[in-house]
Formats: structure tokens, sequence, C-alpha cells
């Protein structure tokens, strides 16, 4: 039996949700129906829900190319799976469409302690990249200018923090952010923006926090 | 033969893609190896003139991929040097007419060919990037010592490493000796601190780069000039071989502490 490839349209494009199954299958059985519609998808903006799978890069590389021959961009993959997602942030992809997302809170692998969630990045975020997360982010390595962190949570940066982070954007005033290097191009708690002065001195941990009505940056002391 | 395909990317426009992709071919070719450069930069094609072949043009990139001709039509002789080929872009078409899975084949049938396929990247960071870099064995980003074009280099290294190519090397161009003197430009050592990567050249600012390009000589034919040695040098760190960075200041400016501590990048 084919893969299932379901392809519906909505108001941000098209949607496609693929079944379970081996990735070849359903990528050809993507094109079949794809080539069924003729010229009829020419142009096309794609939002593929991808589910439970998990791509590698270059595997979704190749897909976004294939499908670019065909006159179809796609600018969108929906995953269940934090790898897939961040492949996709990294090729410069959306990963979220407004309402429509469909990652349920019960199908995520549920990894809370206390009902809170964290994702580890080990990697540099260069100029372009954009994370956004419901829970606690955790960067090992540098942050860029032109990048963005975007948390329902605190921010923690092992490394330099060059690009914009915004922590407690669900409007939790007691969020913080801390960098080894904290010297964001801005940086905001909740509904606070702050722009951190231009002289600094010597760079070394900090941590921001909201005190009052004002973001302040304090040094980290070990307590 | 199984040759390299180098691809010199940017992201930022005007920071010396072309100039970098015709010396660093010719650099390569007066060493001996059997070159060809291929510009990728359909609809703006540039490489051509910078090399003074551009009346010579009879096929290009487009059509090879079409099949209105062999690879070995499309391949145009080199003036001086013997074992240097070109292999031109439409200007009548566009990025759209070439896809990623075209500059594999070809990129493969190119290997057969020469020792090192030196392609020159358009700007941005669409198709026509994503072309340039599809076949590539090897990437070069070259970048100005300005905030803009640093930031760019940076989002074309994250698209790199998503497509999970390189690692990238860095040549780091038109760096101005007075200027950084005075201290008025972004340093060496701030570049490499945001790009991580390993550099592979440091090239001053020279007009006679402009003056050479004008004339469709590139300007490492020209003898005793600093930037045609830096792309030289960036030719022979290609092939493998060990060259210490040069001291681009005339006397005791910052570049010569940098170079000391900046390792070179190796093959």
């Amino acid at each position: 039996m084919r893969p299932k490839v379901q392809i519906k349209g909505i108001r941000e494009g098209l949607l496609v949700t693929l079944g379970d199954g081996d990735w070849s299958d359903i990528q050809q059985s993507l094109f079949e129906k794809i080539e069924d519609q003729g010229d009829f998808l020419r142009g096309a903006k794609m939002i593929l829900n991808v589910d439970n799978h998990i791509l590698k890069a270059t595997t979704m590389g190749e897909l976004r190319d294939q499908l670019s021959e065909r006159g179809i961009s796609l600018w969108a993959v929906l995953s269940n799976s934090p790898t897939t997602e961040q492949t996709a942030q990294t090729l410069g992809l959306a990963t979220r469409i407004h309402q429509t997302h469909p990652s349920e809170e019960s199908s995520q692998i549920d990894t809370s302690l206390d009902g809170e969630e964290a994702i580890v990045i080990h990697r540099t975020l260069r100029s372009g990249t954009s994370i956004e997360y419901p829970g606690h982010v955790v960067v090992i390595g540098d942050v860029n200018p032109g990048a963005e962190i975007i948390a329902d949570g605190d921010i923690v940066v092992w490394g330099r923090l060059r690009g914009l982070v915004h922590a407690g954007a669900d409007g939790n005033v007691g969020a913080f952010v801390c960098a080894l290097d904290l010297a964001p191009t801005q940086l905001r708690i909740a509904d606070k923006i702050a722009i951190p002065p231009e002289d600094r001195g010597d760079p070394g941990p900090e941590i921001a926090i909201i005190r009052g009505d004002r973001v302040v940056a304090e040094t980290w002391e070990a307590q | 033969m199984a040759g390299t395909v180098i691809t010199i990317t940017s992201g930022k426009g005007g920071v010396g893609k072309t100039t970098a992709t015709a010396n660093i071919g010719t650099a390569l070719a007066d060493l001996g190896h059997k070159v060809i450069c291929l510009d990728a930069d359909i609809g703006l094609r540039n490489l051509d003139v910078i090399m003074g072949l551009e009346n010579r043009i009879v096929y290009d990139l487009v059509d090879v991929v079409e099949g209105r001709c062999r690879l070995r039509q499309a391949m145009i002789r080199d003036k001086r040097l013997p074992e240097l080929f070109l292999i031109p872009a439409a200007q009548t078409r566009d990025k759209s007419a070439v896809s990623p899975s075209d500059m594999v084949k070809l990129c493969d049938e190119l290997r057969e060919e020469a020792d090192f396929v030196i392609i020159d990247s358009p700007a941005g960071i669409e198709r026509g990037f994503r072309n340039a870099i599809a076949g590539a064995d090897d990437i070069l980003i070259i970048t100005n010592p300005e905030v803009a074009a640093a930031r760019d280099a940076d989002r074309i290294i994250g698209l790199i490493e998503a497509e999970e190519k390189g690692p990238a090397r860095l040549i780091l161009n038109r760096i101005n000796p007075i200027m950084v003197e005075r201290g008025d430009m972004m340093a060496a050592e701030d570049i490499l601190e945001l790009l991580a990567i390993k550099l592979i050249g440091l090239v001053p600012e020279d007009e006679s780069v402009l003056v050479s390009s004008n004339r469709g000589v590139p300007v490492v034919l020209e003898n005793k000039n600093k930037a045609g040695i830096a792309f030289r040098n960036i030719a022979r760190r290609l092939t493998g071989e060990d060259v210490p960075f040069m001291e681009i200041d005339t006397e005791s400016g910052l570049l010569d502490r940098i170079s000391r501590f900046i390792r070179p990048g190796g093959a």
C-alpha cells in the first residue's frame, strides 16, 4: 500500500501531511500526487507536516530543491521532532504557522521536570537562525548578531551572546537571560526591552533580570 | 583525473568573489595545474570580463546544461595560460535556468576534466547561491573587514553548515593597511572570532586590482604587487602547501602581529 499523503489548501498555503512509512516511499508518493495535479500546484507555497519523521539537512535540502524544480516553494516544515525543527530552521524554513500548528501537548515526548521544558542547542547560532521554544533554551556555543532566540522560559548561553534574545516571551517577568559574555543586539524579558550599553568593560559572565521596572545586567557571582 | 571543485561565495555583493575566482584560478594554472573557472552568476556574468575573454564566448553554462553543446565546446582557453579555461554564464537567462542537481552532474563531469574547478557564486542566498555550492567539494567564503560583509558571511556559513558542506575557509579581502594602522578598520581578529572558521588568505586593498580587472588581466599575472602575491599564496595553500601569512602592513602594523597567531588553514 502506498503511504498516505494528504494535501489540503489553507490560508497560509498548501498543507501537506505525510503518513508513516519509509521516507523514500513517502517522498515518491508525494511527487506522484503533485504530478497528478499537473500545473495546478505551480507557484504554490508548501507547508510540510512531517509529523514524527526525523529529517537530516541534506534530505530536507534535496526535497526543497526537488519541489522547487516542480515550481513549488517549501516555506515551512512542521514536526514533532526538535531535531527536524532545528534542521528546518537552519535551512531558513519556518517551523510554525499561525493557529494551525499541529503539535498537541500530548504528542510531545515528556521530558519535563515539574512542568518545565528546555532544549539544549550544541552549536553556534549564526546570523539568520531563529529559535522559538515554549520552554527554556540553553545554547552551548555563541549566538551571533542576526540570530534570535525567543523563549517562554529562561535563556542560558554558554558562549558569547551577540544576537537578539527574548526570555519570558509569554509574559513571565521572572525569566532571565545569562551568558558568558552578555552583549546582545537587544535583550527582552517579558514586555521589557533593553539595549546594552556600548561600553561594557571586560567581558565576563552576567545575568539579566527584571528589577523593579527595568532590565538590569549583573555580574555572575558564585553563591 | 579527479579534480577538486571549489566554490567562492560571500552573501554580500561587491566583496571580491569574481576577482578572487579569476586570480586564484589564474594562479593555480600558473603553478602548472589544469584549471576551469566556472561563472555561476547567470544573468549577471562578469568573470569573462575580468579574465579578458568576453569576445571569445560562443557557448555558455546554460547551453551545456540544456545539451546544446558539449562540455569542451563551452570551455574557453585563456589567452596566456594554456591550462586555464573559462566556462561563462549565460547573460540572457536567469538563475532558474539551472537547478542544483544540474550543477552536481556538471561538477562530476568537470572533475574528470581538470585538477581544479573554481566556481564564482552570485551574491545572495537564493537559487543562484544554492546552484553554486551544490557540487562543491570545498567552499571559500570571501569577506571584507566591515560589519555588513561579516554579518552576511556568517549567514552564508550557517547555510553551508545546514547543507552539510564545508567546513568553509575564509578569505579576508581588501584590508586597508593605513586604516588598520589608524585603528579605523574592523580587526581581522574580531572577524575570525565571530565567524569561527579557518583563514586561508589575507588580501590587502590595492588599486592595481581594479586597474587590472578593467584591462582584463588578473593581477596575479603582474609581479611584485601585494594583492597578487596574496592571491598566489591562497592558490599555494589550496594545493596543500604551508605558506605563512604575509605582513600586510609596511612596518609595525596590526596585521603583522595578528598573522603570528593565526594558523594557516591547511588543505
